[in-house]
């Protein structure tokens, strides 16, 4: 287990003062100590200590950061901008708004740190609009920093020049798609964009651009002054580091918690979320990643490591690690179908493959939970999903094919059960 | 993605002006944007016109928002449109927003749902005939290990079952603001037994 000493969110419950000064508060617990001599290291010091630290985004797709920032252009006469994704709508996916609300002040130092890593001297932090009051605190606390000089100009007075700026979504899955967040940030309806161009080249108003997750961004301060490989040295290989996690669905204490990537997946469940209701044995399944990574068995639980890498290889994904546990009491089959609804819902329009199959998926999967399909319709609705994946401009298309894809390789059994449990239900009723 | 409406068009009001506070408000958001690109205020200043408007958005608000920001009006109807917290229609005066997607049906979110219709007597996308109250059911509001949750207006009401929403619901009609957060008074986030993690944490010696 993680000692609480390695821990960088140490007020991931609120249990002590958000404001940057206080007896208890943000630089008591060690935020913004030494900011100035950190951002004089520099551009290059910075970018690779984040490259030798092995952290890669924490927002889902898991690409390397400093790998992102190295696309920043080095010299370019247009203004560079750092997004920070705060739009989390992920469902299972809460972490972001513990640190927005506990430790806002990690959040805008990593910023600007980040900031200076890629050339970046203006930052828009977008956060999903039914985080009214989380949006408030962050407000705030970036008041704060600026009315204490460490963010604006000459920030933390290193002469680096540094704009920070809060704004609100207004309620849309969709933004939290990078590209789809941009044009929402230049205010029109969020639809991705095509890729390439990608942000780094042509992002907001068409200038170089980076955007990542609130977690990405809020670690980095702490990488920075406790160095790189510290960070690398938690986790495995190609997996290192500290994770938030978000334990959801029957378990006997759900929470978020920040532990050490690679973690076997038991063991999070039992030390930390109270174990699975009824115990172990009567765990179903895990959807591991937020609703759009494919859900596991328990056979694959029983084992498996909570890291980018191990999860791929039981064809599902790490995602925004939040873990979703259903017990043996759970129809799967509805819950995914629930997910369907939720792509449905949330489908921008744009791309012809998601628009109509997503709702085209969720029709065929309301069939299913009732068993009102028949068992050549599983492999038709296979197809359907792998003609969606891939196919669309941006990813949510693949999201909503996954989970339908996941429910269809592990419980083929339980769809065909209850088709032959319908149709022997009509045929007695007919009969009679 | 959002359909279209085929419910009857509700009155609309002819004008529509911000408040000179909430003006000063709509500046300063404008003011956060670079020169030319004032239509990043869109959402700022609709969310500021719902606001204003008995959290709902009429025609004649976008008007207004969409010749402030020098956009075409029809952008700003596409805008208000797309994204599902604006209102185009009047709600009561409590908002109830309650999330049914899987963390939160895993949890018991229909309980929930049959306590508010019961307990209202109205169904979901309906408003009470006082006025009072309206259901409205959504998609992940991104608290799911306090699940279930109900939003009303702007704070959420957490770790609900059949008893609590009923509970929330009379302390709301009776005109009191029960404490926002989970209603099981949880430490937030924290596992109901109390953390598993950061129990040594010293400041008596100030930095890590």
């Amino acid at each position: 287990m993680l000692a609480d000493k390695d821990r960088i969110f140490t007020n991931l419950y609120g249990q002590f003062d958000w404001h940057l000064d206080g007896a208890q508060g943000a630089r008591k617990r060690g935020d913004w100590d030494g900011t100035k001599d950190l951002v004089a290291k520099g551009r290059d010091w910075i970018a690779n200590e984040v490259k030798a630290s092995g952290l890669r985004g924490r927002g889902g797709a898991g690409f390397p950061t400093g790998l992102k920032w190295s696309f920043m252009p080095k010299q370019t006469d247009r203004p560079s901008y750092l997004i920070v994704n705060a739009d989390e709508s992920e469902p299972g996916t809460c972490k972001d708004r513990d640190i927005i609300r506990h430790d806002p002040q990690k959040l805008i130092e990593g910023c600007l740190l980040a900031g200076v890593g890629m050339g970046a001297h203006h930052c828009y932090i977008y956060i999903r609009g039914e985080f009214y009051n989380e949006a408030q605190v962050l407000q705030a606390a970036i008041d704060e920093a600026y009315a204490a000089g460490l963010v604006g100009k000459n920030a933390c007075g290193s002469g680096f020049d540094f704009e920070i700026k809060l704004h609100r979504g207004a309620g849309a899955y969709i933004c939290g798609e990078e590209t789809g967040l941009l044009e929402s940030l230049e205010g029109k309806k969020g639809q991705p964009r095509l890729k390439p161009p990608f942000p780094a080249a042509v992002g907001l108003y068409g200038c170089p651009s980076t955007v990542n997750n609130v977690e990405t961004i809020a670690v980095v301060p702490t990488i920075l002054r406790r160095g790189g490989s510290w960070f690398a040295g938690i986790g495995r290989p190609k997996n290192e580091g500290t994770k938030v996690y978000c334990i959801s669905g029957h378990v006997e204490q759900p929470c978020n918690v920040e532990e050490a990537m690679s973690i076997p997946l038991k063991e999070l469940i039992e030390k930390h979320a109270g174990g699975v209701r009824g115990g172990w044995d009567n765990l179903l399944a895990v959807i591991p990643g937020g609703s759009s990574v494919p859900v596991i068995p328990k056979s694959i639980c029983d084992t498996v490591l909570m890291d980018f890498d191990a999860l791929r290889d039981v064809k599902s994904g790490l995602g925004t690690a939040a873990v979703i546990v259903m017990d043996k009491s759970t129809d799967i089959v509805k819950a995914i179908a629930r997910l369907s609804q939720f792509y449905k819902h949330e489908s921008c329009g744009q791309c012809t493959p998601c628009r109509e199959g997503t709702g085209w998926m969720w029709r065929v999967m309301e069939r299913m939970v009732q068993g009102k399909a028949e068992p050549r319709e599983i492999d038709m609705l296979l197809d359907v999903s792998l003609e969606v994946e891939g196919h669309t401009i941006c990813a949510l298309g693949d999201a909503a094919a996954w989970p339908v894809q996941g429910l269809i390789r592990h419980f083929r059994p339980e769809l065909e059960r209850r088709m032959h449990e319908y149709r022997a239900h009509a045929t007695r009723a007919a009969a009679e | 993605m959002s359909a279209h409406d085929n419910s009857a068009p509700v009155a609309q009001p002819t004008s529509f002006a911000f408040t000179p506070e909430n003006l000063k408000k709509a500046q300063a958001h404008i003011a956060k944007y670079p020169p030319g690109r004032q239509a990043s205020a869109v959402l700022p200043l609709l969310d500021l016109a719902q606001r204003q408007h008995d959290n709902w958005l009429p025609r004649a608000a976008m008007d207004a928002v969409a010749d402030m920001l020098g956009m075409p009006r029809i952008r700003v109807y596409e805008v208000a449109t797309f994204y599902t917290m604006f209102n185009l229609k009047p709600v009561g005066k409590h908002f109830f927003q309650i999330c049914t997607t899987t963390p939160c049906w895993l949890r018991g979110s229909d309980e929930v749902v049959a306590a508010c219709k019961k307990k209202l007597g109205v169904g979901i996308g309906e408003t009470t005939a006082d006025g009072q109250f309206t259901l409205k059911e959504v998609e992940c509001l991104g608290a799911c290990v306090n699940a279930p949750i109900i939003q009303v207006n702007d704070d959420f009401y957490e770790d609900l079952d059949g008893v609590s929403t009923e509970a929330l619901i009379d302390a709301l009609k009776r005109g009191g603001k029960p404490p926002v957060g989970s209603v099981k008074k949880r430490q937030t986030s924290a596992p109901a037994g109390g953390p598993t993690t950061l129990k040594d944490l010293s400041f008596a010696g100030g930095k890590r």
